[in-house]
């Protein structure tokens, strides 16, 4: 029943006769990798410029565009704040955008229902367009002084990696549908 | 795909009220959101306990991680230096050869500095650094320049004090947590830090781009004085940055400045020092004045 109702609807995982997910591991694995994805900040470069793309931002996107309900619509809220913790954002940033982006991701799904990988790729790279301009704009009043724009490499470094980074995400998410617990 | 069975709640009530709830939370959030990005952008320290526990909680990862930065950096200079080992040693032959006729002239103009020094009277110290420290974070996917350095209240560091590598000025601590705290660094458009040419002591100020180049401006506008390869080193004017640091190299002058790449890379920092702040007294009294002083007078109307 669990492979059932939390593979979301989509391809049904078959399972040994006596084993299923563990319901941990399927419910929070998504919320955790996006989690670490966030502290990306805490790894060994030191930058002198923004050249890391939004991974936590870019995993929520994934997760959302694979497994549609597996992450419930107000989402965006917990995971915002905790990405603001760390990114450097001025905090509530992270919150509004995240939040923004689930809410637009329901109404794409809405309008366009039935999508490809090129359409996906076309939806992920409008929704990290945005969210990067918004960011430096945030940024920017918080510095008080207009930035220049120096999103540019990194939107484009976004937009190439986000189809890794949805494959990265159908990674985990057959780690997450491994049938570990005995019933 | 088809839509969801999840969203297709039929006849049932609680899975319509669930999914009507879900949509409510998710706008209250965008307006929550909203109005805690309002706090702080007028209050940038309001959220500073939550970060600084989140960095505490970070910091494990962010140790090992410099830790692996210093080691790989060491592998790939070693392998660089063996690729051009017999040029390096020719031209290093050279160098130690001027610069062991250098040294006898410094031994000797250091000897008279030190004669006239106490013939003056004036007894120089030295600060002691407060703590020695690694980079253990920065903001990477923001346009904001931060840092985060792993020692914090508990070792003596406090908000103001400037942080320096082995290369140059690297920031300023603006909030500290018990083992961690959280640094500006020059590159972000928010630190302006007084400078003075280290040949002729041309005052000037060195703010960040956020784009890893900062940008030089001299206080005395009109012809512009920079060429190429200008060295600037901190004037200790403000009180907090001590005087002599070296801070930018200017790389191209245009109109009324230069933009310039800095004296110290924060990625290539081991280690950095955390200093005392140079003129602490003078830093109060001047947010005192600024916190006394009256609102800009408005205009007249006529």
């Amino acid at each position: 029943m669990i492979g059932g109702r939390f593979a979301g609807g989509a391809a049904r995982v078959r399972n040994p006769i006596n084993r299923a997910p563990s319901l941990l591991l399927a419910v929070g694995l998504p919320w955790l990798a996006i989690m670490l994805a966030a502290m990306a900040s805490f790894s060994p470069i030191i930058a002198s410029a923004p050249v890391l793309p939004p991974l936590s931002f870019m995993m929520l996107l994934g997760w959302r565009m694979l497994r549609p309900t597996l992450l419930p619509v107000w989402a965006g809220l917990p995971l915002g704040a905790w990405d603001d913790l760390f990114s450097g954002q001025p905090f509530g940033s992270g919150i509004v955008l995240f939040s923004g982006a689930m809410l637009a991701m329901e109404a794409i799904d809405a309008r366009f229902l039935w999508r490809g990988f090129a359409q996906d790729w076309l939806a992920g790279a409008a929704l990290l367009a945005a969210y990067l301009l918004l960011s430096a704009g945030f940024a920017g009043l918080a510095a008080g002084y207009p930035l220049p724009m120096t999103i540019g490499p990194q939107l484009l470094l976004a937009v190439v990696l986000f189809p890794p980074v949805t494959r990265i995400v159908a990674v985990i998410d057959r780690l997450r549908l491994l049938p570990l617990k005995r019933i | 795909m088809a839509r969801s069975q999840d969203r297709r709640p039929g006849f049932s009530r609680r899975a319509q009220v669930g999914i009507f709830t879900g949509y409510v939370v998710a706008v209250a959030g965008v307006l929550l959101g909203a109005v805690l990005l309002v706090v702080s952008l007028f209050n940038p320290g309001a959220f500073s306990f939550a970060r600084a526990s989140a960095a505490e909680v970070a910091r494990p990862l962010g140790v090992a991680g410099a830790e692996t930065r210093v080691a790989s950096q060491g592998i790939f200079a070693a392998i660089g230096a063996y690729l051009n080992a017999g040029r390096q040693n020719a031209e290093l032959s050279r160098e130690v050869a001027a610069a062991r006729a250098n040294a006898v002239a410094m031994r000797a103009i250091e000897a008279e500095n030190r004669r006239l020094k106490v013939l003056l009277g004036i007894a120089e110290t030295q600060p002691r650094p407060i703590a020695a420290a690694r980079l253990i974070g920065s903001t990477a996917s923001s346009s904001r320049r931060f840092a985060v350095l792993s020692v914090g209240s508990r070792q003596g560091v406090s908000k103001g004090q400037p942080v320096r590598g082995g290369g140059g000025l690297i920031g300023r601590v603006i909030e500290t947590g018990p083992d961690t705290a959280r640094i500006l660094l020059v590159t972000d458009p928010d630190n302006v830090v007084p400078v003075r040419r280290a040949s002729d002591g041309l005052p000037g100020f060195v703010q960040g781009g956020a784009n890893g180049r900062i940008d030089i401006r001299l206080i005395n506008s009109g012809i512009n004085p920079l060429h190429k390869g200008d060295v600037f080193v901190t004037s200790g004017s403000g009180g907090i940055y001590p005087p002599g640091i070296p801070v930018a190299v200017a790389t191209e002058p245009h109109r009324d400045g230069a933009t310039g790449h800095l004296a110290s890379d924060p990625s290539d920092a081991d280690y950095v020092l955390v200093l005392p702040m140079y003129q602490p007294t003078a830093v109060s009294a001047l947010e005192a004045t600024q916190k006394a002083a009256p609102p800009p007078p408005e205009d007249e109307k006529p």
